[in-house]
């Protein structure tokens, strides 16, 4: 297992948002995280990345994370796209792109080239100031970032959020392919049960803070409650 | 320059780093009134030689204030504060210089090492008194900057007396002479070093990795530390920069005021009023602030007998508010938008 988790808690001040997540995921799959609102998707993110406090065991590729701070588990090879995408909204596109290139050493030249061959628009509006793009541009500029970074997991809050139905297909279409192409491990988080369980190997489902189901992503499609509560037929 | 600037490398990139560098939107009007001002400057030096001097003068000056007000955006930008001891520190550095040079090192020597001993002092202010205090909001660290500015001006008149020295030029000679107007070659001096420091900075930003990060560390510190960036060094070395910037400033103004341990004090409120007619936010606010404040007291001083030298300050204040009340954000700045 590339990540484990293993009763992971959390908390923000005084309110409790992970009440002992456990939950994995294998290298080279696509795992995603559904869940309501205020379920603990973003937090269970967060929690890897160590941008909420946490505690709980955390393994990334067999090792504990420990105390590691979001520094350092960005320079172990884990990308975290968080809420609101976190893009550098003053800078431009490719000031962003360098920014995700900047734990590593050496020519980012290469995966420059390919990151291009994903998103065309990209080297067109290189010069463009990364908050004029539209959402979904945002989006992708952001799953470009992260591949700069050549992240071993890529961590995706709610890459759907706010976008046209039509964008969010476009979108997980390309999280597929660099999936299978790029052999690019993923942790969606999404509300969008739909299309998160189309493009999920494995999911998992949140309730007040606890993993309620969890199995592959078919076997999930058919599940009764998931069909009711999350797919809505 | 990393090699996504390579691949990437091109024309395109100049006009568009120029319109980033003079800040977005809204900047048009500023920069007509600035472009209306420079015509002014010309036309009025090549009429009268005395203008002439006046003006390359008050552009010397200026570019003190600008650098240090540099400083002052600097360290805004990435611990949200301004640094009321940013003038001490100069003075300090400045003091610093002088005492190399007493103790025989030569004039660039003494420059170069207290640049260095500078930066290397401001990053560690920043690790030592700053960075603990963070966590307890932007008064406590205003507190510990006015404790800064009472720390180093003790300790200055402790170690070296509160009486006046001399600090020297780096160059000394006779003012050269184009066209029937004089230059000191003291200003001379000023304006290529300090402008010189300012470019080299923008270069930095602009066009390295780690200047990128550092912009990135000030402008979104949360979303820099996801993509690897150790952001409270970030602060730190903005720190460090800043004391730099300001030792330039300190060791440029020092031959024309003479070195105490207030030389500073009146330089740093112009450096205030640049800074703020910049925007704050904007380096290139704060260069061009400085230059206008420096060349227009300069002008008036001269000019308008009634304000000569002691009524400066007062007038720089005076544009100060002028300008705040018809552009809240200053020349270059934003409007204070912010999403909740």
């Amino acid at each position: 297992m590339l990540l484990e988790l293993e009763g992971v808690e959390a908390r923000y001040g005084p309110v409790q948002a992970l009440h002992g997540v456990s939950l994995q995921v294998a290298e080279g799959e696509v795992a995603a995280v559904l869940g309501g609102n205020g379920a603990g998707k973003t937090t269970t993110l967060r929690a890897i990345s160590n941008t909420v406090r946490r505690s709980g065991e955390i393994r990334f590729a067999g090792e504990s994370l420990g105390r590691k701070g979001p520094e350092a588990t960005a320079r172990l090879g884990i990308a975290h796209v968080p809420e609101g995408r976190g893009t550098f909204a003053e800078l431009t596109v490719q000031e962003n792109l360098r920014l995700g290139a900047y734990t590593r050493r050496g020519a980012a030249k290469e995966d420059l080239r390919r990151v291009c061959s994903y998103f065309t628009w990209i080297e067109r509006r290189r010069d463009q100031q990364a908050g004029t793009l539209s959402g979904g541009e945002q989006q992708m500029l952001a799953l470009a970032r992260a591949f700069m970074q050549r992240p071993r997991l890529l961590l995706l809050d709610e890459p759907s959020l706010g976008l046209a139905p039509l964008v969010v297909s476009e979108i997980f279409r390309i999280i597929k392919e660099l999936n299978e192409q790029e052999g690019l491990t993923v942790l969606v988080v999404e509300q969008n049960a739909n299309i998160a369980l189309q493009a999920a190997d494995r999911a998992y489902v949140l309730e007040a803070g606890k993993v309620a189901l969890s199995g592959a992503s078919a076997d999930l499609r058919e599940h009764e409650s998931v069909r009711r509560s999350y797919l809505g037929y | 320059m990393s090699s996504v600037e390579q691949t990437f490398g091109g024309a395109g990139g100049h006009v568009t780093a120029l319109r980033r560098l003079l800040g977005p939107r809204s900047t048009g009007p500023a920069v007509v009134l600035l472009l209306a001002y420079c015509v002014f400057l010309v036309i009025g030096s090549l009429k009268s030689t005395q203008f002439a001097q006046q003006v390359v003068s008050g552009i010397a000056s200026g570019a003190t204030f600008a650098a240090l007000a540099l400083a002052l955006v600097l360290i805004y930008r990435a611990t949200e504060v301004i640094n009321l001891a940013q003038g001490e520190m100069a003075m300090f550095s400045t003091y610093i210089a002088w005492q190399l040079l007493a103790w025989g090192v030569g004039y660039w020597g003494a420059f170069f090492l207290t640049l260095a001993i500078s930066f290397l002092g401001g990053i560690g202010i920043e690790r030592l008194v700053i960075r603990p205090v963070e966590r307890g909001g932007l008064l406590a660290i205003v507190i510990v900057t006015v404790g800064l500015f009472l720390l180093f001006d003790g300790l200055a008149l402790r170690i070296w007396g509160g009486l006046p020295r001399d600090f020297p030029p780096a160059i000394s000679g006779s003012p050269i002479r184009v066209g029937g107007v004089a230059f000191s070659v003291q200003d001379l001096v000023t304006v290529c070093v300090t402008i010189g420091a300012v470019i080299l900075l923008w270069l930095f930003f602009q066009f390295t990795k780690v200047g990128l990060a550092l912009r990135a560390a000030a402008l979104r510190p949360d979303a820099a530390r996801l993509v690897g960036v150790r952001v409270s060094w970030m602060l730190a070395l903005g720190w460090g920069l800043a004391a730099a910037l300001g030792a330039i400033a300190g060791m440029m103004i020092a031959p024309t005021t003479l070195l105490s341990p207030t030389f500073m004090q009146a330089i740093l409120l112009y450096a205030f009023a640049a800074a703020v007619l910049g925007g704050l936010e904007s380096p290139a606010g704060a260069v061009v602030g400085g230059l206008a404040i420096g060349v227009t007291i300069n002008l008036l001083g001269a000019y308008i007998g009634w304000i000569g030298s002691v009524l400066r300050l007062p007038a720089a204040l005076a544009i100060l508010l002028v300008v705040l009340l018809i552009k809240p954000s200053g020349l270059f700045g934003r409007a204070a938008v912010r999403k909740v």
